[in-house]
């Protein structure tokens, strides 16, 4: 039933949707509670976040830092800039892999879906170059961690 | 295509960016420079290696050796999508499980933690 679907939209913007059996509150609090981001924005298996910084608020900060457990790492960090509970997330982030990718503004609204939700993710970039180079690195983000998984298996 | 040297030539950020760049067409070494701030023999090396990992292709032309992804450059950047996309699938598909671990003791005894 809840087929991710991620496209690019014009020459900015990146559109990921998601639906999910749990009502938009619950939604929206999963992705606003540390404890509970903590569980599941992980990446590939093997990864965990002992960072999770979640400030759900107009300028509150966001910083997670992930491992996997071998020395390799990556952190995210960023800031929220409206909330609208349970509807609606606007935020900014940069990962830092170590190199810091430019900003990435995005937009997350939850819409009650029946019984459950469907999550809109709309990212922004800078500029067409930006997206452009952030598809060609894979969105690298939590990818780096898949990366580096990846490379263990060809070894 | 040694997929080891190929992910090993993707780990670099230059090294993408002239990929990103490429995909959008055949280009010059003067022309990939251009946008950082790199002398060319510091491309050239990126290129070699990106060339050596069978990423890109070099073309002759007159004294042009404008260079294009190979075909396997494609497919190692639509993999990379792929992962991208299995990175958050993986991610939501947890969120889903979180969600409903936060169901059940709601319905059962109101939860309060």
């Amino acid at each position: 039933m809840s087929k991710l679907t991620l496209k690019a939209e014009g020459d900015t913007h990146i559109v990921v949707t998601r639906r999910f059996a749990a009502p938009p509150e619950a939604v929206y609090r999963a992705h606003t509670d540390p404890k509970l981001v903590q569980k599941w924005m992980l990446g590939p298996e093997g990864w965990t976040m002992p960072v999770c910084i979640n400030e759900a608020k107009p300028g509150g900060k966001i910083r997670y830092e992930w491992t996997n457990g071998k020395g390799r790492g990556f952190s995210l960090t960023g800031e929220f800039l409206e909330l609208e509970p349970f509807t609606r997330i606007v935020h900014v982030e940069r990962m830092h892999l170590p190199e810091t990718t430019p900003d990435n503004h995005i937009e997350t609204r939850f819409e009650r879906d029946g019984s459950g939700t469907l999550m809109t993710m709309r990212m922004t970039l800078p500029d067409a170059q930006t997206r452009k180079a952030m598809l060609a690195t894979g969105m690298e983000s939590g990818m780096e961690a898949s990366y580096a998984r990846l490379e263990g298996m060809i070894q | 295509m040694n997929l080891d040297s190929a992910f090993s030539a993707l780990a670099d950020p230059t090294r993408r960016a002239i990929l990103a760049r490429l995909a959008h067409g055949e280009a010059t070494v003067m022309e990939l420079a251009e946008p950082f701030e790199m002398s060319q023999p510091a491309i050239s090396q990126h290129l070699k290696v990106l060339e050596d990992a069978g990423l890109i292709m070099r073309r002759i032309e007159g004294a042009r050796r404008p260079r294009r992804l190979a075909k396997g450059g494609i497919e190692a950047m639509d993999q990379w999508l792929a992962m991208l996309r299995k990175a958050l699938e993986k991610n939501y598909d947890r969120l889903d499980q979180v969600l409903a671990d936060m169901e059940v003791p709601k319905k059962r005894r109101g939860d309060k933690r």
